[in-house]
Order: C-alpha cells, then sequence, then structure tokens
C-alpha cells in the first residue's frame, strides 16, 4: 500500500503543470508590466493586443483544446460587447458589473446557438456558425434604434474601477485593467484545461467516436466547453466596449473570427500560450505593416501565415518550446506539454 | 446461471444485403464465447450492433432484461457494455496513462471536473494504476502512445474497455496484426480477465480461440450456424466445410465473403 502510494505522489507530480504554480500567469503579469513602462504611449494599441489575446485564449479553449471548428466566434465576442454597452448606457456604469454582463451574455448566446448547431460536424457546423454570427451582424445592423446600426453604440462610459482607478486618457488604467481580466481569465481557462475536464475535451478532439465507446456524452461535454469559450469571448467584448468606449458593427464580423483563427494558428493552437504569442505577434507586425505600407499590409499577413504553417505546423510556441527544451534549467516542468 | 446479456432474433440487413440473420443468443456473467465465422460473416456487424454503432433492422438486445436498442453508445457503455475496435482506435498523441486516465474518469462520471489537476483524483489514479497493473503497461505510463510497439497498443486497446468495468466485453480480434510469437502476451492478459465478466471474443486465430473459450458460436452470412464446446463445433461437419469446404466450394465462400465484407460499412 505505502509503494502503491508513493507511486501515485510521483505520477501525480510528473503529470501536474509547471513545477512553480501560477508561473505561467506571473510571467504574464511580468510581461505585461514590463511593456508597460517600455511603452508609455502605446498603451492604447497595447490594450488593444490583451484584449485580442483573451479573445484568441477562449478560440483556443474551444478550437485547439476541443477541436470545435468555429468560424463565428466573433458571435460572443460581439454580444458580449453590445451587453455590456447597452449596460453602461442604460442601467449601471459600475465595470466590473458590466463586465460580468458581457461575458455572461457571450455564453449565453454560445449555450443557445450551441444546443442547435452541435447536433452537426464538420463542414455543416462550420458554415452554420458563421451563419450565426452573420445573421447577429445583421440584427445589429437593423436595430439602429438600439444598437447605433453601422455608426456603433457610442455614448459608453463607466466609472472608475472599484470606485478607484479612473479611466484616464493614456489608457494607463484601461491597459492594467485589461492586463488584469487577461491574466485572471487566463488563469481560469489554464486549470480547466489542465483539468479532468480538459483532458476528456482532448480526447474528444481527436476522436470523438472512440470518446462515445468509451460512454461519453460527447455532445453535453462540447456544449459546456462552446460555453465557456462563449462566456470568456464575451469577457473580451466587454472589455473592448469598456476601453474603447464605443461598440461597432466589426465586433460581430466575419473577419473578427477569422483574424482570431490566423493568430491561434500562427501561436499555435495545441496549447494556452500560443494564443497569446500569436495574438501578440500578429499584431505587431498589421500595426507596423500598415504604418509602412497602409495598402498592402495584408501581403505580409499573409506571408506570415502561409510561412508558419509551412515551417512551424505547431505555431511558434514550437520555437519557444524548442529554446526552453534546450535551457541548462528545466523551467517549464515535463509537466508543461498538455494536448 | 441467469445470462446477462441476451440476443434475441437479431437482424440487420443494407437493402438487400442481410448482415445479421436471427441471431440468437445468450452470456452468462464468466462466460468465455468465442465468436467465429468465415470473412463476412458478420462478426463486426454484430459487435458494433450490440454496441450500438448500428441500430438492428429488427430484434431486441438485453442486459438484465433492459432493452438496450433504443440506447445510444454511451448510455450502453454506462449499463455495462464495453467493446474493443479491431484496429487501434486510441488517442496517439496523448501518453499511455491518459489514454487510460479518460476512460476512468468516463467510469467515475468525472470527466466535467474542472477544479483540481487531472491526475489529482485518488479514487481515479488508483483505478488507473489498477488497469495499467493488469495489463503490464505501468512502466510505460508516461509514453505518447505512437511511439509503443504494436502489440502493446492492442494491449491498451483492451485496457480501455476494461477501465471502464464492463460487465460485458466484446474483444473484437484483439490479436489481430499481432505477430504469432507475440500474441501469448495477449492471450495470457485475457485469459487473467475478471472471473465474473461475460466476455465474447472474435478472434481468426483458432489457437486463440480454442485456448481461451468453454464455447463457440458459429457465424455464417450473418446466421447463427451452431453453437457449441470447442469440441463439439471442432467435429462439427457444417463448420469443416463452411472452413475448408469440398473442393468447388472454397473459392465460392471466399468471394461472397470477401463482396459482404466490403459492402460491410465501417
Amino acid at each position: 500500500m505505502a509503494t502503491v502510494s508513493l507511486e501515485h505522489a510521483t505520477a501525480a507530480t510528473r503529470l501536474r503543470g509547471p513545477a512553480i504554480p501560477f508561473l505561467p500567469e506571473m510571467i504574464l503579469v511580468a510581461l505585461g508590466i514590463a511593456a508597460f513602462f517600455a511603452f508609455p504611449n502605446d498603451l492604447a494599441f497595447l490594450a488593444r493586443i490583451l484584449i485580442t489575446g483573451l479573445f484568441v485564449l477562449s478560440l483556443s479553449l474551444v478550437l485547439g483544446q476541443a477541436g470545435i471548428p468555429t468560424l463565428g466566434h466573433s458571435a460572443s465576442m460581439g454580444t458580449g460587447a453590445y451587453a455590456a454597452g447597452l449596460f453602461a448606457i442604460h442601467v449601471s456604469q459600475d465595470p466590473l458589473i458590466g463586465l460580468l454582463v458581457g461575458g455572461l451574455a457571450g455564453a449565453l448566446i454560445a449555450v443557445t446557438t450551441g444546443a442547435l448547431l452541435l447536433r452537426t460536424a464538420h463542414l455543416t457546423f462550420v458554415m452554420l456558425t458563421i451563419a450565426v454570427a452573420q445573421i447577429l451582424y445583421e440584427i445589429a445592423n437593423q436595430a439602429a434604434w438600439l444598437t447605433g446600426g453601422d455608426n456603433g453604440l457610442a455614448g459608453i462610459s463607466v466609472n472608475p474601477i472599484l470606485g478607484l482607478f479612473e479611466f484616464d486618457l493614456y489608457s494607463r488604467t484601461s491597459y492594467l485593467y485589461a492586463l488584469a481580466v487577461l491574466v485572471v481569465s487566463y488563469f481560469i481557462v489554464r486549470v480547466i484545461v489542465e483539468s479532468p475536464f480538459g483532458l476528456t475535451s482532448r480526447g474528444i478532439h481527436s476522436d470523438p467516436d472512440r470518446m462515445r465507446a468509451l460512454g461519453c456524452n460527447t455532445y453535453r461535454h462540447l456544449l459546456i466547453v462552446f460555453t465557456i469559450g462563449g462566456l470568456f469571448a464575451g469577457l473580451s467584448g466587454a472589455l473592448s466596449a469598456q476601453v474603447a468606449q464605443v461598440v461597432g458593427l466589426s465586433s460581430l464580423s466575419f473577419g473578427t473570427s477569422g483574424d482570431a483563427l490566423v493568430m491561434l494558428i500562427v501561436g499555435g493552437s495545441a496549447r494556452l500560450p500560443g494564443a497569446l504569442i500569436g495574438t501578440v505577434v500578429f499584431m505587431i507586425v498589421e500595426h507596423a505593416a500598415a504604418t509602412v505600407n497602409p495598402y498592402h499590409w495584408l501581403f505580409i499577413i499573409g506571408g506570415l501565415l502561409i510561412l508558419t504553417v509551412l515551417v512551424l505546423p505547431g505555431g511558434l510556441i514550437s520555437v519557444v518550446d524548442w529554446v526552453a527544451a534546450r535551457l541548462p534549467w528545466n523551467i517549464l516542468g515535463r509537466g508543461a506539454r498538455h494536448g | 446461471m441467469a445470462e446477462v446479456l441476451q440476443l434475441k432474433g437479431l437482424c440487420k440487413s443494407f437493402g438487400g444485403l442481410v448482415v445479421a440473420a436471427d441471431v440468437t443468443f445468450g452470456l452468462a456473467p464468466g462466460d468465455r464465447t468465442a465468436l467465429i465465422g468465415p470473412n463476412g460473416a458478420g462478426k463486426t456487424t454484430l459487435v458494433n450492433l450490440i454496441s450500438g454503432a448500428l441500430y438492428p433492422s429488427s430484434g431486441d438486445i438485453t442486459l438484465d432484461g433492459r432493452s438496450l436498442v433504443r440506447l445510444s453508445m454511451p448510455a450502453r457503455v454506462q449499463a455495462g457494455v464495453a467493446r474493443t475496435f479491431q484496429l487501434n482506435r486510441l488517442f496517439r498523441d496523448q501518453t499511455v496513462g491518459d489514454n487510460v486516465r479518460i476512460a476512468v474518469l468516463q467510469q467515475k462520471r468525472q470527466s466535467l471536473r474542472m477544479w483540481q489537476p487531472r491526475a489529482d483524483g485518488i479514487a481515479v489514479e488508483a483505478a488507473v494504476e489498477q488497469v495499467l497493473g493488469a495489463l503490464h503497461l505501468q512502466a510505460r505510463q508516461g509514453r505518447l502512445v505512437r511511439t509503443l510497439a504494436y502489440g502493446e497498443q492492442r494491449l491498451l486497446e483492451i485496457a480501455l474497455a476494461l477501465a471502464l468495468k464492463p460487465r460485458v466485453l466484446l474483444l473484437d480480434e484483439p490479436a489481430a496484426g499481432v505477430p504469432r510469437g507475440e500474441s501469448g502476451v495477449i492471450m495470457d492478459v485475457i485469459a487473467g480477465l475478471p472471473a465474473e465478466l461475460a466476455v465474447l471474443l472474435i478472434e481468426h486465430d483458432m489457437d486463440l480461440v480454442f485456448r481461451f473459450a468453454k464455447r463457440i458460436v458459429v457465424l455464417a452470412s450473418g446466421a447463427v450456424l451452431t453453437i457449441g464446446t470447442p469440441e463439439q463445433v471442432a467435429a462439427d461437419e457444417r463448420v469443416k466445410q463452411l472452413y475448408f469446404g469440398r473442393a468447388g466450394h472454397v473459392s465460392h465462400a471466399n468471394q461472397t465473403g470477401q463482396v459482404s465484407h466490403a459492402g460491410r460499412p465501417h
């Protein structure tokens, strides 16, 4: 018995995440703070990166982990953005409650559409996700009395966070607020990914029929994943509404879903850090390329995608892994590889 | 002993092609029954019908008297019917331990737990260790499945089914593709299965069948040709004809066998 529990302990330590608890989150905070001091004039842009990073992170859970091939993930983000914006205008200007409202709205749209869509699979599912996002886009466009139509939903303003931190002209508060929400969200998503639930999600990703032969109700499981993904996508939408103080129709557009997919693939979809790496690289390249040549920056983005897919099928995260594996100290630990 | 699984007049046809014709037999706890028959006799079809991958055209399947035919595949597994696959269906990019863990989490209904690391459930880990131990795979626990030798992958296929703690186990050619010299390990594992488990073994290797089975069901063209002890079946003229045929009948039997095999969906 003693030996059995000893083997247990070793197996458990080996399989657990990084040796240092909260390591990924600590790295994220450190990089975030460093960027805060290094680029004080670009905080609005950096805040947008963090918000998009949260959106891509939620896609990583849905697509990278569970293999749900959605091309309409913007449905949850846009719904969350409009919900948080309308909440701030009509109900309360409390930012944290508004954030929660946005997240719940994103989850709600995911669970209702997912309940129907997840009965299908493959190309049918992909097409239906696009259709749902397009329908929501058109509803937001037509209901101009509520959403502002293609002028966007303007006039959003929120109170200081916790009554203490006022949103300022230099986006300092916005940036740190977005960073805090991203770090907390990252932690929650990582716990889910490393849990029995996450392991089962990856099992469904690789062979759903085999999972059914093991007794798994794959439909229910995927619906829960899809809903959690919708929650975090809704949070990112709410963040963008509060920080930008305006919600545009583009938050529901196909382009938003497509860009997020490109960022995820460039960064690597098998593991969570890939979502953030891909977002940072994509947005900085896009920003720089658009500055250099406002007409042809899409060439550079397209080239980046082709290069990554051909040379690094695992995404940019595989470069990080390659380097980390060759460091004299094994900072990420064996268990850092999941999926 | 009372039969746990019963097949009653089970029929299945795809258009004009009959793949199961009035199949009736049962399995009692502890049964070691082999299902044999030439290619295309409908052996895998029968496993698919019992496990829920296919729905029968008519007839009934009961577990403890409760009909299974309206239940989905996952519901049948939860009721206690597990199967293995003729071709490995494993999670190749996961470790051996995680493969078994995925199955155990289903059996213990813990696959929705989100707030603990996946290897922290004490009961789950004990079950994982136990299953890996029973199949001599402990040493492989941390290895990715795709790096395992083929024979070990066959063992893991059985491990996943055993992790579900079934009452009825359907083994679809567990030694398929394993070299003769190595099939002994798989036979030992099958011989060591829990005594109260009802096992239905599909196998082409007659050595394995005769070492394992206390009872043999012979299937031909979807119908039960005969059921009996290994000695009875070995002595049965019809079975000899089915497998060895008379000179003129061999090629004919093979042809029809191949046609219906090709027509069988996977």
